[in-house]
């Protein structure tokens, strides 16, 4: 990125029309991808100068117990709920918990979900990092998750969304090849890189369960409308040109008994509206870069000046 | 931009908690538990009988609820009132009519200030759970450990005199605990606690004092997270807790449903019916046994037996 200047220059503007049409696979016009956080949040973590882990003294007994709920209950439910509809998870996770439970990991592995980093804890961030402690938190991630699982992790969500101005081109470095950490776009993109090849990942902040839940203060069915609402728009604009759908969920959250049943009525509309591509992030961007997509919005990019050239 | 090495070691990464007072263990590895009455669901209904010193002292942090505005806070020192003469009483009077056992968290201040309280919630048959002083009696790691326990001390020594019971349950206010307060509760002579919201059966905590039965009421489901936090009705209130008891009861296991309630939230008048209808449908279920907090905890009491 261009430190300290105004425009970062992290990708350049495409407007959503006049844009080469992507075409997934089938004929389907959304590709729908489920990213569960698996996390682990540390009871005593050392404290980064740049931000609190816990609003309260530690223990912060109800901050930690909550998340600690998703490894002992909700990742569970979560789960079979997702594998009974036919959804794979692409896993945002802190690779610690290979370390400390693996029987959750392992689950994951066992059904099938890929797994992309999301730091070593939710409780270390990047902020203040110099290089080469950024590289040993990258190399830390990519070892941890290839002898936990055989998988070489492909993509980077950072570690409580926590970015120091070099991660984007560390990751594309060491030959990760996407982003979920920017929220510009409702289809994948190139991201502007040192060196290597990084595509953006279509996230989302603003249908994240934690937003749903403690942002917006939604009831556990106004998510799910809203997550009904999300597929439905995007499925219809999708006929044009495919988009993307990911749906960011935290077992602590939508694992409770009160969200859960609302979230399933979720997963059934999307697997019956025939339109889903029900995916994984590395399929969509095996397709994207594989398929010329990726050269076809650098060629729009280019018709549109400025940030171009850059 | 250096950050500083200590926030790069990691030395309680390894397999297992980063700390020893539970072991992991997935809800769903575990072996049934059979709740009275061979009931699929235990519903522990717990209220939280307050009282707000209208001059906050020095906590260590300053309770929920507690005083907002420039002294004198009229306005939250009395609706905290409200919910002790009048919401609590519409609770009494609701779970008496469905012959529903409750616990009910006490700060000691209640029984010094409004003995006939306690002498009702006996009369009544519910647990009297001990729950710190008064609003103020807060703890965290900043609080000297002979202060904790003199706190956990008042408490119970209060209310065993207010009640001829000692407490063998304890619910710290908001939740938050000190490091050393799972095995103060031990040496303290409880059996159990309602801090701890990772898990929807009890479990045992261990500490250098001895085992402690954590029963969680999961705050998720409480009133004041869904309609003081959350900002929910007591109709999306009451429509989130059946959902939940609607799934419980999906599951193969047997499960507990808390039902944490505050008397100045859910016992207004605009709020009691839809509690009421609550509870009627839970009634109705007939799958559903409704259980004091040591009730809860029994079973898993018992394991601890050799």
């Amino acid at each position: 990125m261009r430190v300290d200047e105004k425009d970062p220059g992290l990708y350049d503007f495409r407007p959503w029309r006049d844009r080469a049409p992507i075409r997934w696979p089938g004929g389907k016009t959304c590709a729908v991808w489920i990213s569960p956080n698996l996390e682990y949040y540390e009871i005593d973590p050392p404290i980064n100068p740049h931000r609190k882990s816990w609003p309260q003294i530690h223990p912060d007994v109800v901050g930690y117990g909550h998340r600690d709920y998703g490894n002992r209950v909700g990742h569970w439910r979560m789960a079979d709920l997702m594998s009974k509809h036919g959804f794979p998870g692409s896993v945002s996770l802190s690779v610690a918990l290979c370390q400390h439970i693996p029987e959750v990991v392992a689950d994951a592995e066992a059904r099938g979900w890929e797994f992309f980093s999301h730091g070593i804890y939710n409780t270390r961030y990047s902020y203040g990092m110099d290089e080469a402690q950024e590289r040993a938190m990258i190399e830390d991630a990519i070892h941890t998750v290839r002898e936990a699982t055989g998988q070489t992790i492909r993509g980077w969500l950072a570690p409580a969304l926590t970015h120091t101005p070099r991660t984007l081109d560390l990751i594309a470095e060491y030959g990760l090849t996407y982003t979920c950490d920017l929220y510009h776009d409702d289809q994948p993109g190139p991201v502007k890189v040192a060196s290597g090849r990084l595509m953006s990942m279509p996230y989302s902040l603003e249908v994240n369960d934690h937003y749903g839940f403690f942002v917006y203060n939604m009831s556990p069915r106004d998510y799910a409308d809203v997550l009904i609402r999300q597929f439905d728009r995007l499925a219809a604009e999708g006929e044009a040109s495919g988009t993307v759908m990911c749906i960011p969920l935290h077992a602590y959250l939508i694992g409770q008994p009160h969200r859960i049943g609302a979230f399933e009525e979720v997963l059934r509309h999307i697997a019956a509206d025939g339109r889903a591509w029900i995916t994984t992030a590395g399929e969509i961007a095996d397709h994207f870069l594989s398929t010329g997509a990726y050269a076809a919005a650098e060629a729009d990019a280019a018709r549109y000046g400025a940030g171009a050239e850059a | 931009m250096t950050l500083d090495p200590a926030c790069l070691e990691y030395s309680r990464r390894h397999h297992g908690m980063d700390h020893d007072l539970y072991p992991y263990s997935s809800l769903f590895a575990r072996p049934d538990v059979l709740w009275p009455g061979d009931k699929k669901i235990a519903v522990g209904v717990l209220v939280s009988l307050e009282w707000f010193p209208i001059v906050p002292g020095k906590a260590p942090f300053k309770a929920p609820g507690h005083m907002q505005t420039a002294y004198p806070d009229y306005r939250h020192y009395t609706s905290r009132e409200y919910g002790t003469r009048v919401g609590f009483y519409r609770l009494l009077d609701a779970f008496a009519a469905r012959s529903i056992r409750a616990s009910i968290a006490v700060n000691a201040a209640i029984a010094e200030r409004y003995p006939s309280i306690i002498a009702d919630i006996i009369a009544a048959g519910h647990e009297i759970v001990a729950h710190s002083t008064d609003m103020d009696g807060t703890i965290d790691s900043t609080l000297p450990e002979t202060e904790e326990r003199a706190i956990i001390r008042a408490a119970r020594d209060t209310l065993a005199a207010a009640t001829g019971t000692v407490p063998c349950g304890w619910l710290s206010i908001a939740r938050q605990q000190s490091w050393n307060t799972p095995r103060l509760l031990v040496e303290e002579g409880f059996a159990y606690a309602c801090d701890w919201v990772n898990d929807e059966l009890p479990y045992i905590q261990s500490t250098a004092a001895g085992p402690l039965v954590a029963v969680p009421f999961n705050h998720e489901l409480s009133d004041r997270q869904i309609i003081t936090v959350e900002q929910h009705s007591a109709e999306s209130y009451v429509e989130q807790m059946q959902d939940a008891c609607n799934w419980l009861a999906g599951e193969a296991q047997s499960r507990m449903l808390p039902l944490h309630v505050t008397p100045y939230i859910m016992g207004l008048p605009f709020r009691m019916a839809a509690f009421e209808t609550l509870l009627d449908w839970l009634v109705a279920r007939g799958d559903c046994a409704f259980l004091a907090g040591a009730e809860l905890a029994a079973p898993f009491l018992q394991g601890l037996k050799p």
